[in-house]
């Protein structure tokens, strides 16, 4: 999927990102490294941005280019607000319709993302942004190069119908998962729950991001024994 | 006529000391004494109507139309002068499509007729252009209902359960007023508003007339289609019948 770039690069997203969509809402996740060659320039970031109250943006690729990009998104989508009158919120499909739009029209960009949030008139949705510029809409999407590790743990255990918290453990688990076996992803996992009532974060780390053993012993102390 | 805007009324960078702008008043007038165009909002849809007299017995009939398709969802009737309305018309063809290669969805009525006036209204602001000799009567079914526009030339644009435009507009918005359209499906206001076109017509003359009708409902699929040609004429028809009934009625009270 996406390939470690070096420093020439520049900082480069290598990343776990997620979206599932459940009956009310999304939930989106993602981890928090950020890689200049085999540097961890950022051990903490926050790759969910939110382009309007109830629209997210997971962001993988580089991350010069997905940061300039969510921000004339965010531009064009304040400007599409005032646009379609005080008592409207942009759907979630005009959003994503945008950035592809960006995405399409510079091919040159290193920028793979998930777009996901919530409007009234067909609650949760979550739309994959490949690089290229195409827009799906999806029950659930993942991108980031450890999304890679992850494709039949998703394929597996999403289900159609889940509440929000068995989504929100759903995701948690997933991005434990790559950040156990992808080394450019790591830290931090953060969660942004969307429904009908706005946006709520979470954070997970150390001891509260599930420990992916495989064939690892159980650890004999309690002492925080991570996986990072 | 002249007196009214003496002086003030040569160009349409023009302000009058009233603050008025005669041009674009009398650009207005264009589709004052145009066409009779109505639109209403009904319960299930909308309807667009437009009455236009027999130019010459030499045309085809049906062969200058009024209504257009802007979109699946919306479509537009142009009194006044046609060749201006037609550039109304490509304009929202355009916003339209623009709109949903960008932003994925069907444009908003409110913001194709936001547009459009604003279109409308930058004709007014250079003296080398002339305003635009035809407004724009929009109808359109969003997620939200069925939608009636009216956009002006001048560049106001206002949202209506029922509006008239053209000769006679006064009389037929009268008879809209005392309809109930919210309570009406389109079916039923068809009859009704063909009855309006007919009644406000100055009958003296006799001359020969066709009435264009174009309507978007849930029974259409809630797409723009011309209202098929034998309902049209069963509606012309039977409003045409009732229209000599009242006479009679009336002329019987009188004697």
């Amino acid at each position: 999927m996406n390939t470690l770039k070096g420093t020439d690069g520049g900082p480069h997203t290598g990343t776990t990102i997620v979206a599932v969509a459940y009956d009310g809402g999304v939930v989106l996740g993602a981890d928090s490294r950020v890689s200049t060659g085999t540097y961890v320039s950022n051990r903490a970031s926050n790759k969910i941005t939110s382009l309007c109250d109830k629209v997210f943006l997971c962001r993988s690729g580089s991350a010069a280019h997905t940061e300039a990009i969510s921000d004339y998104v965010r531009f064009y989508t304040s400007q599409h607000a005032s646009e379609i009158g005080q008592g409207k919120e942009p759907t979630v499909k005009s959003v994503a319709s945008i950035l592809k739009q960006m995405s399409y029209s510079n091919k040159g960009l290193m920028a793979a993302m998930i777009v996901a949030g919530y409007d009234k008139k067909m609650g949760g949705q979550v739309f994959g942004s490949p690089i290229g510029g195409t827009m799906v809409e999806m029950p659930w999407a993942i991108e980031g190069s450890g999304s890679t590790y992850i494709w039949s743990f998703f394929d597996d255990e999403y289900k159609e119908g889940m509440s929000r918290e068995e989504t929100e453990r759903l995701v948690l688990e997933g991005i434990a998962h790559a950040m156990a076996r992808d080394g450019s992803s790591g830290g931090l996992v953060r969660l942004v729950t969307v429904d009908k009532d706005g946006a709520k974060s979470q954070v997970f780390q150390g001891k509260d991001v599930p420990m992916i053993l495989g064939d690892m012993a159980e650890p004999k102390s309690n002492a925080a024994t991570v996986v990072w | 006529m002249s007196g009214v805007g003496s002086g003030y009324d040569l160009s349409v960078t023009t302000f009058s000391p009233e603050g008025r702008v005669f041009q674009t008043e009398y650009a207005g007038k264009a589709t004052d004494n145009g066409v009779p165009c109505v639109g209403v909002c009904c319960k299930d849809g909308a309807i667009l109507a437009v009455e236009k007299p027999e130019e010459t017995k030499m045309m085809l009939p049906n062969s200058n139309r009024r209504i257009f398709t802007v979109s699946r969802h919306c479509g537009m009737a142009v009194p006044g002068k046609l060749p201006d309305g037609r550039q109304i018309v490509s304009r929202a063809q355009q916003e339209a499509e623009n709109y949903k290669r960008f932003y994925g969805e069907t444009i908003p009525t409110k913001v194709l007729t936001d547009r459009l006036a604003n279109f409308c209204h930058v004709f007014s602001l250079y003296w080398h252009l002339r305003p635009l000799g035809s407004a724009a009567l929009t109808a359109s079914f969003d997620d939200d209902g069925p939608h009636v526009y009216l956009s002006e030339t001048n560049g106001v644009s206002y949202r209506y359960y029922g509006i008239a435009v053209g000769k006679g507009r006064q009389g037929i918005k009268t008879e809209l007023e005392r309809m109930k359209l919210d309570q009406m499906t389109c079916k039923e206001a068809l009859k009704a508003v063909c009855k309006c076109l007919i009644k406000q017509r100055d009958d003296s003359s006799n001359k020969k007339f066709e009435i264009e009708l174009a309507w978007i409902s849930e029974e259409t699929g809630r797409e723009f289609v011309r209202v098929p040609a034998d309902l049209a004429k069963e509606c012309e028809a039977a409003a045409k019948k009732e229209i000599e009934q009242e006479e009679d009625d009336d002329s019987d009270m009188e004697g």
